[in-house]
């Protein structure tokens, strides 16, 4: 890691007001929990919880090129894609590995905001940048402009209403609308987010942040809603099976790899890059794949640990952690192929070898 | 702030030490290291019978976070360990210098309780 100084999200002095444990996170200082771990994994589960996400990135890509070129860079098409819907999708290296998994919006015809995951912001914008050579559109640098929180849970709906005019029955998964939130205009309400529970992703102008956390937490705090860290979003997302950028894909585990097949459009008029690596592949069979498994033991196997097929080691856990929901733990590794479909494989946590039980759906849907 | 008991020794490792009287020593970890780790998930304890040196890892407590090792603030047999925290390792979290004890070792060298730190040391090293 870089020794780089720790930037601060303009929700900083708000984490320290309710009692956050800080940490440093992907160059930021970031509350990893105000309370406990499980405590607010639960609370989003059963109820609410607000993340402060404002470490996330964001670009803006417009011109008349500006679906064209989203389409050259992302595996996913947005040639297609509605005015205020966003996608989820890869960007590619040449090789097929993975630049960033990242969210689009489309803001307009020929307007689109992509949200960035925060160790990678630079790098991405630097990426599009160079790849936007040749196309009428500019990527714009938008990182210090926006804020941005997860209000998640069955009861981020009715607590989010409270604080914007926006209807938000008529926002679909995956859709978005631009409103005030707590007072602040201009905030895009979109309708994902990265717990498995449902709930809304809340981006708004850096200097309204602090009304926006403040306004939503004091509508919300009656109902248990509770302030969420990064600890939590960890584990909910693994419950999710959901990807997490230097886990489960990185620039060395492709997105066919990761399962996630789905995001890759592999018939677009425009030829996205890493398409013809990916085909290849695709061909010749992968050599190694991502596989989710649960532990019937109270150790968790984390990162790094490795996973044997009797006496030979054929992989490595990527993610690990205990499932509040199961009680638990939980994780996934990356496994070769031939052995990806042995039903003894078993993972080590310090000398002792655990039998993994390999699932194929998510610990929490 | 955490809660030191006055009555307990202490490493800077955070384990606590109660001298017993009769030879033995109970162990467990501080307030402090409890506070440290979060949500304990697990708790890895030798068996008795088994002997360590000062400073030797007898066990591991594991939280959602990270997995840490348990040092043995002296050297000695242990004679008894707490099952109680297999089925129940949040009590590390609720009760540390109660419920959650781990260990209970007989002291091979009764003088190594006295470079032990105390209270006053021990806050002073947080």
């Amino acid at each position: 890691m870089s020794d780089a100084p720790t930037q601060r999200t303009p929700l900083y002095d708000f984490h320290v007001r309710h009692g956050a444990r800080m940490v440093p996170f992907a160059g930021w200082e970031m509350p990893v929990q105000y309370t406990a771990i499980i405590e607010e994994h639960m609370a989003v589960r059963e109820k609410a919880g607000l993340f402060d996400v404002s470490h996330m990135g964001e670009a803006r890509v417009t011109g008349p090129d500006a679906a064209r070129f989203l389409d050259r860079v992302m595996t996913n098409s947005y040639a297609g894609l509605k005015v205020g819907m966003a996608k989820y999708t890869i960007m590619c290296q040449p090789d097929g590995g993975c630049v960033d998994d990242l969210i689009v919006y489309r803001l307009g015809e020929e307007e689109f905001l992509i949200c960035l995951n925060a160790g990678n912001a630079p790098k991405d914008v630097a990426w599009l940048q160079e790849q936007s050579k040749g196309f009428n559109v500019t990527v714009a640098d938008e990182c210090k402009q926006w804020a941005q929180v997860a209000l998640q849970g069955p009861l981020a709906e009715e607590i989010l209403a409270k604080v914007t005019p926006v209807t938000l029955s008529g926002i679909k998964r995956f859709g978005f609308a631009v409103g005030s939130v707590a007072g602040v205009d201009g905030c895009i309400i979109s309708r994902t987010g990265y717990t498995g529970s449902p709930g809304f992703e809340v981006y708004m102008p850096a200097t309204g942040a602090e009304k926006v956390a403040e306004g939503i937490f004091v509508a919300g705090k009656d109902q248990g809603l509770k302030l969420a860290g990064l600890g939590c979003r960890d584990s909910l997302r693994l419950e999710a099976c959901y990807p997490l950028y230097g886990h489960e894909i990185s620039e060395k585990i492709n997105p066919l790899q990761a399962n996630l097949g789905w995001t890759i459009k592999f018939d677009k008029p425009t030829a996205f890059i890493g398409q013809t690596a990916l085909l290849e592949q695709k061909a010749q069979g992968l050599s190694s794949k991502v596989i989710f498994f649960k532990l019937d033991d109270r150790r968790i196997a984390r990162q790094g640990a490795p996973i044997y097929n009797g006496d030979v080691q054929v992989g490595e856990v990527l993610s690990g952690t205990l499932s509040p929901c199961l009680n638990k733990p939980i994780g996934s590794a990356l496994v070769k192929v031939p052995d990806v479909e042995q039903p003894n494989l078993a993972v080590d946590i310090r000398g002792n070898r655990i039998p993994m039980i390999v699932v194929n759906e998510p610990f929490y849907k | 702030m955490s809660n030191i008991p006055a009555n307990l020794k202490y490493t800077k490792e955070h384990e606590w030490i109660l001298v017993n009287g009769d030879g033995t020593v109970t162990v467990g970890i501080t307030d402090h290291a409890q506070t440290a780790l979060g949500d304990v998930t697990f708790v890895d304890l030798p068996k008795s019978g088994d002997t360590f040196g000062a400073n030797d890892v007898f066990g591991t407590v594991e939280s959602v976070k990270a997995a840490s090792d348990l040092y043995c603030p002296v050297s000695g047999e242990i004679v008894a360990t707490n099952d109680a925290l297999n089925a129940n390792p949040e009590l590390v979290n609720s009760d540390p210098y109660g419920a959650a004890w781990m260990i209970k070792l007989k002291l091979s060298n009764p003088a190594e309780v006295d470079s032990l730190l105390d209270a006053a040391g021990y806050q002073a090293s947080l």
